[in-house]
């Protein structure tokens, strides 16, 4: 196919030539886009990277200092990375587990189901920074839901932003609250599933849950994967959250790795060393994302014709 | 071996299970709705009771007039209106023509420039921030609307996908009929494309108005001046200002959630399938 497409633009005939330019001019502002405010930039980043930049003035050439700084002085660095990490790892398997049973509620065959689905799905589209705020006063200490309803069964709850122990999870449950965006997605993935599979292993006997880790979970892995690398993408640019309910706190339980990014760039104006910590977790985002694609030929199934 | 079907009643046992999970991820997931609504409505005293009370006496409306009177909110959702309006305006249209030409125009090049198009799909949003920053900053554009209008000029890569597919979908002898009746290529995509395309030229709409009206860290970045701030950076701004004042914190995130949950409501059909079709292709 590729062969017919490697054509010289001078064999073109009129015709195929018009055509090509109507098409580079309809995708130009795409391409005009692309260059200004992503190309030029990302290598204008990797540039002050390599410096020493408050903005004002001219950037100072330090060559790789700011990246051995990084790894081998940067205690902030290694508090970022392990907070945002540990979030991932809390995060991403809760909401892959509450995602696919509230996909798989939502697929029961009721009445009304469809009132539950906007329910589920109406958190999700609240902005984040309004979400935030919600769960910061429902987490409060003394006066939040949270723990009004952890008294009525004599627990007393924590300060949960207040703790440094409980703040990540507070954060977690600001992250699982928009969990329906998620289930939706499940959901096409359940709709999709051939009833014929269900049917056949209904008469070998097959129990639920026979039904449900060799059937349903096998047919929805590429679902799963593709939610898991969008959310481990989500996971690193998480913000809003933790900037709004604890500035990073307390005792930098809840500093995740943008917020340290934004610190340095914006409120110590070190434009240098932000760059190189921005293209630090660039790097490992793509580390992980290759491991996750290389793992998916392990546990994704693909039907036979996607081959 | 033991089993359900063989048992009477079986239907009904399901029904009431089926329905008792969905009312307790329901409780779940609204009850935080609630607990806003009810916070917005109490007074001074009421807030901090212990236990907290669950309904509002009296129930103060006033809160919601009361944050007009101490940040000017009106012109924190003008602000936020006038952004969402050029965003979506810049979306569709770019979204549009990108995807038009991806999915019915040949030329060279074209399959390398939209695996290039969908690579940067995998750029996060950090790497350009600081520079992006930078080259607005050192344009003079900081604490003006440019930087968070232009770059939707650019179109999104993920919307160009969504729409891209969709176009994908209408015969290509369309377009042959009409070139026939001398029709040229913007004409054909006005007056036949789009027309067709509307399902998915709502859903970038969408996707770009609730995007923006909730976006935080732009406007925290480009924005100081507080006549410019919108919705969402006038309440972090508030809740600054304001950290005991839960009621009015309350009822301003509650007028802050309105217009996307409004918007979600007319559009949900659509967006629920366009999301599920993103997904899957994905």
């Amino acid at each position: 196919m590729s062969a017919n497409i490697i054509k010289t633009w001078r064999q073109m005939p009129t015709s195929e030539r018009r055509e090509a330019i109507a098409g580079y001019l309809f995708i130009s502002p795409w391409l005009i886009g692309f260059l200004l405010f992503t190309v030029g930039p990302m290598l204008f980043s990797l540039y002050i990277s390599f410096t020493r930049w408050n903005i004002v003035g001219d950037p100072k050439w330090v060559g790789l200092a700011n990246y051995e700084r990084i790894f081998t002085a940067d205690k902030d660095f290694r508090q970022a990375l392990l907070v945002t990490f540990s979030y991932a790892a809390i995060y991403l398997p809760l909401s892959t587990i509450v995602g696919l049973a509230m996909a798989m509620a939502l697929h029961l065959k009721l009445k009304g189901v469809g009132v539950f689905r906007t329910m589920l799905y109406l958190p999700y589209v609240v902005p984040s920074i309004a979400a935030t705020l919600v769960w910061v006063w429902v987490l409060n200490g003394r006066f939040g839901l949270v723990n009004t309803v952890l008294a009525w069964v004599g627990i007393e709850g924590p300060n949960w932003f207040g703790n440094p122990r409980t703040a990540l999870y507070g954060i977690v449950m600001i992250g699982l609250w928009g969990v329906g965006g998620s289930a939706v997605i499940y959901l096409a993935g359940l709709q999709n599933i051939p009833e014929h599979l269900y049917e056949a292993a209904l008469v070998d006997g097959a129990t639920e849950w026979q039904k449900f880790r060799f059937i349903t979970i096998p047919m929805l892995s590429p679902t799963i994967f593709y939610l898991l690398i969008m959310g481990l993408i989500g996971v690193f640019q998480t913000f809003t959250s933790s900037f709004v309910a604890t500035g990073g706190g307390p005792l930098k339980a809840t500093f995740f790795y943008m917020l340290y990014i934004y610190n340095k760039a914006w409120e110590s104006l070190r434009m240098g060393y932000a760059s190189a910590l921005a293209w630090v977790l660039f790097a490992i985002i793509l580390a992980f994302t290759v491991v996750v694609f290389r793992s998916s030929a392990l546990w994704v199934h693909y039907e036979a014709e996607r081959d | 071996m033991f089993n359900f079907s063989k048992i009477n009643g079986r239907s009904l046992f399901t029904t009431v299970r089926g329905y008792t999970i969905l009312i307790l991820f329901a409780i779940v997931f609204l009850i935080p709705f609630y607990w806003m609504f009810a916070t917005a409505l109490k007074g001074d005293d009421q807030l901090f009771q212990i236990p907290p009370a669950w309904l509002p006496n009296p129930a103060v409306w006033d809160n919601f007039a009361q944050v007009f009177r101490e940040v000017p909110f009106g012109k924190f959702l003008i602000n936020s209106t006038v952004l969402v309006i050029w965003n979506v305006f810049g979306q569709v249209l770019s979204c549009t023509l990108v995807a038009y030409s991806f999915a019915r125009l040949r030329f060279p090049g074209r399959n390398i420039l939209f695996f290039v198009l969908l690579a940067t799909l995998m750029i996060p949003r950090q790497v350009t921030l600081v520079p992006q920053f930078i080259l607005f900053a050192k344009l003079g554009w900081v604490n003006t609307y440019l930087p968070l209008i232009l770059p939707a000029f650019g179109g999104s890569p993920f919307l160009i996908f969504l729409m891209r597919q969709y176009m994908m979908t209408i015969p290509l002898d369309l377009d042959a009929a009409a070139t026939i009746d001398g029709a040229n290529r913007l004409q054909i995509l006005r007056h036949i494309i789009a027309p067709i395309s509307m399902p998915a030229i709502v859903l970038v709409a969408v996707f770009t108005f609730t995007d923006v009206w909730n976006d935080f860290m732009g406007p925290l970045i480009y924005l100081n001046d507080p006549d410019k701030f919108t919705v969402t950076l006038g309440l972090s701004f508030f809740q600054g200002a304001k950290e005991t004042s839960w009621d009015l914190l309350m009822a301003g995130a509650l007028m802050a959630m309105i217009p996307p949950m409004i918007l979600f409501f007319i559009a949900q059909k659509r967006l629920l399938g366009g999301l599920a079709a993103a997904g899957i292709k994905g």
